[in-house]
């Protein structure tokens, strides 16, 4: 059995997904390993802050691939994917809020401390049922996705493309942001949600419980890879490139375009609201600045660094950018990361137009000298 | 009333204007089902325009845009609705989906199930390759099906677009200037697959090449400022004076 679906499970995720989806697994095994079983004096231990960093890069990875999926594939240059993201961190954060119970400063058995402290004294509609840990997860997903959906619907049935559809999808962001920051909405206000002390029973700070929100990151970012691979591998993909190469062509082919960019949009959202329901519990905190414009505008940028339109670039520059934004942000040179930031922009569009990966495979192909697959699909042109 | 219910496709008085600037004035055409027909006539006649109107990507001020034995009253549709009652269309600007291979341009353009789920768990994935290869057969683009559309010339991107017209396999086509930039043999061999077309499909070509509309052996309409300014066969027209003054001599 496993020599025919070997080779077919191959074909459909592609070479450089078969890698990608290898690696996953490997960095899934072998850092628990050496951060449990090795000294910590070992020089390949690994400490459990670097372990929720990377845990981190993977929740930002998905993020990464559910804008691609948008972006590199259907043209649809969404520059508020970072609110589906917010969303969804938000919907975790909601349900860690009330785990904390009785153990917050003003001991209040359901209200979270800042509600006490601004003399409520019922808990608001929109936190109800948060008690519960599947209802939660549900909300992380249905929300961005009925936000999502919303929003597609009246933009995309209206036909607002382009530039105007990015301003309008950074708009929304910003308006959350704003939303998201009165206490009178009633989800923490400036400070947001924070905190936390555990998760379905386990301490959100033990070793254990990182670990465990490691690998569950892993695996869903492995899960989200095959889920858009599957789409774009499908013939609804296709149609998504057709849409982003030829809108207009394409609905004279019969295609009804308003309706895959809004099966897709919305998908997308609410796969970017799993990213921010992960990384919530293991950065232990979320806060309206998750709605900030320029974070949307960072994810565009990793996808465009690791390579537009391949899935797997786009969580490969999720996790270089991250990366370097570590090392820059941590020492003198945090003053001039933005610069940073926007100098390998440029440097990438100028110099390696399909991304780190695309610029990767190109090199491959000159070193072997063979040269033969014409017929790259879904080599995206310039960015619109 | 008898052209009407015998018409594919009925036009008449049809009007556009593009800010006070009057495209199509009261334009007037039948297509009876099975016909080919020509349309010649100067740049800014409007033989764009009026392939706009047909196909929904431009609304008349007025006039009636009739389908289907005037049962169909296409200004209520849009884009993608009016190509699935049956009315394909090729550009005057080759538009090929450069980044799909040629098959995939096909398989994309193949009659069937449109919707995303379709798309996404249905029918749209199990089409079998025979069938965009005989269609590519015959536009003699098989050797080419794994090619980026992108890198074909542009002439096989004229025949790859008629491809993707055969695959839809609509009641009506729309052939807006399609042996531009082609070679002599280029052009006839498009005639000669216009005409095959032609055998079970209702076609209007619009073109300049003469030579070439000669070679449809078909009737022949001349626009002019928007309207017809002469119909008939290509003879006729041809010797048409006023057709002579404004087109075809200088
Ligand atoms: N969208 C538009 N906006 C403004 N003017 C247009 C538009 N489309 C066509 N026109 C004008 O209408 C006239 C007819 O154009 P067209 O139908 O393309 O002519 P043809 O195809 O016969 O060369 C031209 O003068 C053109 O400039
Ligand atoms: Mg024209």
């Amino acid at each position: 059995m496993a020599t025919s679906t070997g080779p077919r499970l191959i074909a459909f995720v592609e070479k450089r997904g078969a890698i990608f989806l290898a690696a996953l697994m490997a960095l899934i095994a072998i850092v628990p390993v050496c951060h449990l079983a090795l000294a910590p004096d070992s020089p390949f231990h690994i400490s459990i802050g670097t372990v929720v960093l990377i845990g981190k890069y993977l929740c930002y990875a998905i993020l990464a691939i559910a804008l691609d999926l948008v972006w590199g594939y259907c043209g649809i240059l969404s520059l508020g994917h970072g609110a589906f993201f917010a969303l969804g961190g938000y919907a975790m954060g909601m349900y860690l809020m009330r785990q904390i119970g009785t153990r917050g400063v003003y001991g209040h058995p359901v209200l979270p401390d800042f509600m006490v402290f601004l003399n409520w004294k019922e808990l608001p509609i929109p936190w109800w049922g948060f008690q519960s840990f599947p209802y939660a997860v549900a909300m992380a997903v249905l929300v961005p996705g009925a936000i999502a959906f919303v929003f597609g619907w009246l933009a995309f049935r209206s036909r607002v493309t382009g530039v105007y559809l990015s301003i309008i999808t950074q708009a929304v962001t910003y308006a959350l942001l704003l939303a998201f920051f009165r206490n009178d909405m009633g989800f923490g206000g400036n400070n947001g949600l924070t905190d936390f002390k555990d998760i379905l029973g386990f301490s959100v700070q033990s070793p254990g419980t990182r670990i465990a929100l490691f690998i569950i990151s892993g695996l869903t970012l492995m899960a989200s890879f095959l889920a858009a691979r599957a789409m774009a591998a499908s013939s609804f993909g296709k149609v998504l490139v057709a849409i982003r190469d030829g809108e207009t062509r394409t609905r004279f082919l019969g295609y009804r375009v308003e309706h895959y960019k809004l099966v897709v949009f919305t998908f997308s959202a609410m796969m970017a609201g799993i990213a921010g329901a992960l990384y919530v519990p293991q950065v232990g905190i979320i806060n309206p600045s998750e709605f900030a414009p320029t974070n949307s505008i960072e994810a565009v940028i990793w996808v465009a660094v690791g390579g537009r339109g391949t899935l797997v670039g786009a969580a490969i520059g999720a996790i270089v950018v991250n990366y370097l934004k570590t090392i820059f942000t941590t020492g003198w040179l945090a003053a001039y990361w933005l610069f940073a930031l926007g100098g390998l922009f440029v440097l990438v569009t100028l110099a390696m137009p399909r991304g780190i990966l695309g610029a990767w495979e190109d090199a491959q192909g000159r070193f072997f000298k063979a040269r033969p697959k014409p017929a790259a699909t879904n080599r995206p042109g310039p960015a619109p | 009333m008898s052209s009407l219910t015998q018409s594919i496709l009925y036009l008449d008085g049809v009007s556009v204007s593009f800010d006070g600037f009057k495209a199509l004035r009261s334009l007037a055409l039948t297509l009876e089902p099975g016909e080919m027909r020509a349309i010649i006539g100067p740049n800014g006649a409007g033989k764009t325009t009026m392939m706009d109107v047909i196909t929904g990507k431009t609304r008349p001020d007025e006039g009636d845009v009739l389908f289907d034995h005037g049962k169909v009253d296409l200004t209520r549709f849009d884009e993608a609705a009016i190509a699935g009652l049956g009315i394909g269309r090729k550009f005057q600007k080759p538009t090929v989906f450069e980044s799909h291979t040629v098959a995939d341009n096909v398989l994309l353009a193949l009659k069937g199930e449109r919707g995303p789920f379709s798309a996404l768990f249905g029918a749209r994935n199990r089409i079998r390759r025979e069938r965009v290869d005989e269609v590519l057969t015959r536009v003699r683009l098989l050797n080419e099906r794994d090619r980026r559309a992108g890198d074909l010339s542009h002439g096989q991107k004229q025949w790859l677009e008629i491809a993707m017209l055969l695959a839809q396999d609509p009641k009506v086509l729309l052939v807006d200037e399609p042996v531009a930039g082609m070679t002599d043999a280029e052009t006839e061999a498009t005639a000669e697959l216009l005409r095959d077309i032609n055998r079970d499909h209702s076609v209007i070509v619009v073109e300049h090449d003469m030579a070439f509309v000669r070679a449809l052996a078909c009737r022949v309409t001349c626009l002019h400022e928007g309207a017809v300014l002469a119909e008939g066969s290509i003879d006729a027209v041809a010797g048409n004076e006023r057709v002579i003054e404004v087109y075809l001599g200088r």
